[in-house]
């Protein structure tokens, strides 16, 4: 019973060891690998900062470069695997466990390593569940994060992107764990303190600007006439008769064209200020023009978005920023906010089976999740109304008494019926459970579960899934909107129209939307340049978006 | 390259009077779709030419749902198609008959 304080201890042996490599808090770049060697220990839990947009990626070659003789079996415990270094610290044995959310460009390798037993995998999750175990069973012993600058105690600025950092160091700093940053500059006085500087130990000037990728930008030229009908179907047989206020939209050209229809095809029809006035929502740059005519009243982002920094600062009015004036993201508090205070959830996926799973797995990839599960599913433990929530719950439970009746999220899979290289959208079985098989994993990776998604909407119509009453009338339901794939050709025609008189199947022309009005002159923006001069100057589009 | 052949009865005639039409672009992903008033007034003839093998079936399935909604009646129609996703396809289509039934001017 003598042993209590071990923790605090085994902290004051790494703080040592640090000291040795660096002049107060600050450690020189020549000095990071002896540092990083004197301060983690074989078996260490390290969360290293991986987030959707912001990378410490000095931190994660560092660590990658380490000798597997003295680090070895580290248990990563990281949002995402992004980098080739984040992988690379496997490869070379320095760690074997690995529980992660998301791993977009780095799908097929990791795939292979699990498959090759390189990885062991614990599991893969959404932010906000691996967010939660932080605090319960995988909390970080050291966290190698990043931001944009730091003063000489420690104090953080971590611009727009804030992201998962105040989570991680939380989880880290106050259960006796070791916090080292990766920051662009070291400077008198940081324009705001995102991270208090008594939870940092270290930091480490890499005099050049992290890794960061432009994910949430979706040029508008790209935007097909197919996309522009199902954004249309989305808007007048979904947003507007369920008066969705409160939503989240996923990536996607989908979406990104029901963002740039708002102003246009939106105020037609006269839903200005009774759909879209809250979002939580990166900044997305299609936004631009509906937020210019005054559509949106607030959004809470994630992270940011590159390019948009001014823009988001001059519209304060619309987003949350700091004191210095730019946008203060938090990926936790604004995931929590899509779950239990949004409405909707709106975006595309790669597969939907007979039962409405769907999944982002193709054969031979593990992408993992994000955050869509977490956006894309009924909150059990919601208790406040609102309209929308209501009736999706009085549509699925027509007859509950209505005092005792949980509303739905509505959870909408918009997509076309073939995607890239005509690959089908509706699939009889998906690639994800192949995958779950050769990998023995227990769980499939299922993006959003049958029992979740409410509507599926394809340019052939929209699926109401909540006025299904029997498992055939929902696969009927499906292929009744699944068009030309071989899904749509099997469909059962009968039923499918008796499912069109009950309104559960609604077609364009049961809308009053005719296919041929579905122009890209409806769009209010058609390319990047219309988008940067909608902003008035303020949006900067990455090099590689500027083709003018 | 494949080649497909259809001829259908046509329940609607096309309306106007334009002898002929063509709408879309030969590229990948998309196609060009040309209109003709050469088909007896209950017919429509459809000609294919396309860049993606072993979609017969699913092209059958288009042009018959297309010839069935829209009125195709008296048209030949050739299609040059550079690997179009049938939504693609059927919208193209539809753009056709819409420019041929257009008042000329």
């Amino acid at each position: 019973m003598s042993d209590w304080g071990m923790q605090k201890a085994a902290l004051g042996e790494r703080l040592t060891g640090g000291r040795q490599h660096a002049t107060g808090k600050v450690v020189a770049i020549p000095n990071l690998l002896a540092f990083l060697k004197a301060v983690i220990r074989s078996g260490d839990r390290v969360c290293l900062e991986g987030d959707n947009q912001k990378q410490a990626d000095i931190l994660a070659v560092a660590l990658a470069n380490l000798d597997p003789r003295d680090v070895h079996d580290l248990h990563m415990v990281q949002s995402g695997v992004v980098l080739p270094a984040h992988l690379d610290i496997f490869e070379k044995g320095i760690a074997r466990r690995l529980d992660f959310s998301y791993s977009g460009p780095q799908s097929a390798r990791i795939a292979r390593m699990l498959f090759g037993g390189k990885i062991e995998l614990g599991a893969v999750h959404t932010y906000l569940e691996l967010f939660a175990r932080y605090f319960i069973d995988l909390t970080p012993n050291v966290a190698l994060i990043a931001a944009v600058s730091a003063d000489k105690d420690g104090n953080l600025y971590t611009g727009p992107n804030t992201e998962d950092t105040p989570t991680v160091v939380e989880a880290t700093s106050y259960k006796n764990g070791f916090v080292v940053a990766q920051v662009t500059e070291i400077v008198d006085k940081v324009p705001r303190v995102d991270i208090p500087g008594d939870l940092v130990h270290f930091v480490v000037e890499a005099n050049r600007p992290f890794y960061v990728e432009p994910l949430f930008t979706r040029d508008p030229a790209a935007i097909t006439e197919t996309q522009i009908l199902t954004a249309m179907l989305a808007i007048k047989g979904i947003y507007a008769p369920y008066g969705v206020r409160r939503l989240n939209h996923g990536i996607g050209f989908n979406t990104a064209a029901i963002e740039l229809l708002l102003p246009t095809y939106g105020e037609k029809l006269g839903l200005k200020g009774k759909v879209c006035t809250h979002f939580a929502l990166n900044p997305h740059p299609t936004m631009i023009p509906a937020i210019e005519a005054g559509w949106v009243e607030q959004i809470h982002c994630f992270g940011s978005e590159v390019g948009m920094e001014d823009y988001v600062a001059a519209r304060s009015d619309v987003f949350f920023t700091g004191p210095d004036g730019s946008l203060r993201s938090n990926r936790a508090f604004c995931q929590t906010a899509g779950l239990y205070a949004c409405d909707m959830f709106i975006g595309s996926t790669l597969q939907i089976d007979l039962e409405g799973h769907s999944s982002t797995v193709m054969t031979s990839r593990i992408a993992g999740f994000g955050g869509a599960p977490n956006m894309g599913s009924d909150p059990r433990g919601r208790r406040h109304p609102s309209e929308p929530w209501l009736k999706a719950g009085a549509e699925a439970d027509p007859d509950c008494n209505a005092a005792l009746r949980r509303g739905r999220k509505l959870v909408v899979q918009i997509g076309e019926t073939f995607g890239e290289r005509n690959t089908p959208l509706f699939v009889e079985r998906l690639d994800a459970l192949d995958l779950a098989q050769e990998l023995k994993l227990d769980l499939a990776p299922v993006m959003v579960y049958s029992d979740d998604v409410t509507h599926i909407v394809t340019e052939e119509g929209i699926a109401n899934l909540l006025m299904c009453r029997s498992k055939d009338e929902r696969e009927q339901a499906i292929r009744g909107v699944a068009g030309y794939t071989e899904i749509g050709r099997a469909r059962d025609a009968n039923l499918v129209e008796q499912l069109r008189q009950r309104g559960v199947i609604q077609r364009p022309e049961d809308l009053g939307i005719d296919p041929l009005d579905a122009d890209r002159n409806l769009l209010a923006a058609r390319s990047i340049k219309d988008l940067m001069l909608a902003s008035g100057g303020l949006y900067r589009p990455p090099s590689r978006f500027r083709n003018w | 390259m494949e080649k497909l052949s259809f001829r259908l009865s046509a329940p609607k005639r096309a309306g106007g009077t334009r002898t002929q039409a063509i709408v879309g672009v030969v590229a990948s992903g998309n196609l060009e779709v040309l209109l003709e008033r050469a088909s007896p007034a209950d017919t429509c003839t459809i000609d294919i030419a396309t860049a993606a093998n072993g979609f017969g079936a699913v092209w059958d399935a288009v042009v018959r749902d297309f010839v069935a909604r829209r009125s195709a009646g008296g048209l030949r129609i050739s299609i040059n198609d550079g690997g179009a996703r049938p939504d693609t396809v059927a919208l193209r289509l539809a753009q056709g008959v819409r420019k041929i039934e257009e008042p000329e001017r």
